[in-house]
C-alpha cells in the first residue's frame, strides 16, 4: 500500500504526541504508513465563518499546495479540528472559483492552488480504505471486556458537508474499537460540544460541559472515553482533575485517544504507551490467553 | 486623534446579513436552535432570541453575551428546519466588535502559568474567535 500524506498540526507535536505516536504504529502495522508533509503550517485551527474573511483560509490553502508538491491528492489528519478546518476550506475554494482566485492572487510567492485536494480523517481511512475486517485480523491483544464510550465532539460530524459520519448518531470510532475487541456503549452526549476554546476565558463553560459528557459516559457503563481531538482530550482531562459539583461517577473513568487503544490492541510495546493506557490494560482488559 | 473603541450600532441586521451571508427572516422562531444549544442557559438571550432581535433590528443585541458564549459547535446549524446557520450570525456579531479592536480575549490578561497550562490548540482557537 502506498504511503499516506499526513498533516499533523500543532498539537500532535506537543500535547497530543501520544495520539500521533500511536497512529504511526497503527498505520505502519496495517501497511499504510503515514508520511508527514515535509513542510506544513498551522491550518488556522478554526474555520472562519464570516463570508468576507478569505484571509484566514490562506493557511489551509498553503497546506494543500504542500500536499500537491508531495505528489498526493489526499491529505490525512488525526486532529479533528484540523480535519474540519482543512476540509471546509478545501470544499469552499472548490465551490467558489472567484474566491480561490483572490486567495491565489494574494499568495504571490506560491504556485497557484488549482483545487483537487481531498482531506480525510484517519477514521475514514480506517473505515473506507483499510476496513474493519482487516483491522480485526491484525489484533494481537484484543481489548476484551473493555467498555468504551466513543466521544466525537463537534468537528468530526458537523457541518454535514464535511462530517465523516451520521451527525446525530455517529458510529465510526465505536466501530474501530469494536473491531479490536472492545465493547462500545452508546451515550447521548457523544457528539455534544466539550467546551472547546472556552477553556481559555470561560473555563466554567468548558468544565461543566466536559463534566456532563464524562458523567453521561460513566452512567452508560463506560470504563474509558476515547477521543479524536486534542482539545476535547484536554478539556475532558481537566474535568477529571477538577470535577464540578457532584461528580462521584466520573472519578473512575479514563480518557485516552482512540489511536492509543488501537495501538495497544495491535501489539504496541508497553514501554511506548502512556501510563493511562498501561493502567487500562492491567485493570480492565483480559489479557490474551490470560487466567 | 485618539482612536475611540466604539462600534456603529445602526443597520445591525443589514451588517450581520452581509457578514454572515444568512437571511434572518428565514427564521420562523421554532426554538429548535435554543433547545439544542449546550450553552443556552449561560446566555443572556437564547439563540432564537438573538435571531429575533436581528429581525427587529434591536441594536441592544450588541451588548449581549450570547455571541461570546457561543462556541460555534454547530448543533443549531445542523438542526434548523429553515437552514439558518445561526453560528454564522454569532460570528458576524463577534466580528462587528473585533473589527473595531474590541477584543474579548488578550494574552495580556492571562498569567504565565495559565498560558503554560493551556494547549496551543486552545489558545490559538480562542484568539482566532475572540480577538481581531
Ligand atoms: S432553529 Fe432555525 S428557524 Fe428555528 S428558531 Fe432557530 S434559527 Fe429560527
Ligand atoms: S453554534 Fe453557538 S448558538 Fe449554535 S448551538 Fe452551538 S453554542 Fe449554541
Amino acid at each position: 500500500m502506498t504511503k499516506l500524506a499526513y498533516f499533523p498540526g500543532c498539537s500532535l507535536k506537543d500535547n497530543a504526541k501520544r495520539f500521533e505516536d500511536a497512529a504511526f504504529f497503527v498505520m505502519e502495522t496495517l501497511g499504510a504508513p503515514l508520511e508527514e508533509l515535509e513542510t506544513w503550517n498551522c491550518c488556522g485551527t478554526v474555520y472562519s465563518l464570516a463570508d468576507d474573511d478569505l484571509m484566514h483560509h490562506i493557511a489551509s490553502v498553503r497546506n494543500f499546495i504542500r500536499t500537491k508538491e508531495a505528489g498526493s491528492e489526499e491529505l490525512v489528519t488525526l486532529c479533528a479540528m484540523c480535519y474540519n478546518t482543512l476540509a471546509r476550506v478545501a470544499g469552499r475554494v472548490e465551490a467558489h472559483a472567484d474566491e480561490l482566485e483572490k486567495i491565489n492572487a494574494f499568495m504571490d510567492r506560491e504556485e497557484d492552488y488549482e483545487g483537487g485536494i481531498r482531506i480525510r480523517h484517519i477514521l475514514q481511512v480506517l473505515r473506507d480504505t483499510i476496513g474493519w475486517e482487516a483491522l480485526s485480523e491484525t489484533v494481537v491483544r484484543p481489548l476484551d471486556n473493555l467498555k468504551i464510550a466513543a466521544y466525537y465532539g463537534c468537528t468530526l460530524v458537523r457541518p454535514q458537508e464535511t462530517g465523516i459520519d451520521d451527525m446525530e448518531r455517529p458510529v465510526v470510532m465505536a466501530d474501530a474499537l469494536a473491531a479490536v475487541g472492545a465493547e462500545p456503549v452508546t451515550f447521548p452526549f457523544e457528539a455534544e460540544c466539550c467546551g472547546t476554546y472556552q477553556i481559555v476565558d470561560e473555563p466554567h463553560l468548558a468544565l461543566e460541559q466536559s463534566n456532563r459528557i464524562l458523567r453521561s459516559a460513566r452512567l452508560a457503563g463506560a470504563d474509558v472515553v476515547v477521543t479524536a481531538c486534542p482539545l476535547c482530550q484536554h478539556n475532558l482531562e481537566q474535568a477529571l482533575i477538577a470535577p464540578v459539583g457532584e461528580s462521584e461517577e466520573i472519578k473512575s473513568i479514563q480518557v485516552v485517544y482512540f489511536t492509543e487503544l488501537l495501538a495497544a490492541a495491535l501489539g504496541a510495546d508497553e514501554a511506548t504507551m502512556s501510563p493511562v493506557v498501561r493502567e487500562i490494560l492491567s485493570t480492565s482488559v483480559t489479557a490474551e490467553g490470560g487466567a | 486623534m485618539a482612536r475611540t473603541k466604539t462600534i456603529p450600532r445602526e443597520n445591525l441586521r443589514e451588517r450581520v446579513e452581509e457578514l454572515s451571508g444568512e437571511r434572518v427572516f428565514a427564521c420562523y422562531q421554532c426554538g429548535m436552535c435554543s433547545s439544542g444549544c449546550p450553552y443556552a442557559e449561560q446566555m443572556d438571550r437564547l439563540p432564537s432570541q438573538v435571531i429575533r432581535d436581528l429581525q427587529l433590528d434591536d441594536e441592544t443585541l450588541l451588548d449581549s453575551n450570547a455571541m461570546w458564549v457561543c462556541a460555534s459547535c454547530l448543533a443549531c446549524e445542523v438542526r434548523c428546519p429553515k437552514g439558518v446557520d445561526l453560528a454564522k450570525l454569532m460570528e458576524a456579531l463577534r466580528q462587528i466588535h473585533l473589527r473595531k479592536a474590541l477584543d474579548r480575549v488578550s494574552l495580556d490578561d492571562l498569567s504565565k502559568d495559565e498560558i503554560k497550562k493551556l494547549p496551543q490548540i486552545a489558545l490559538v482557537a480562542s484568539l482566532r474567535k475572540k480577538s481581531g
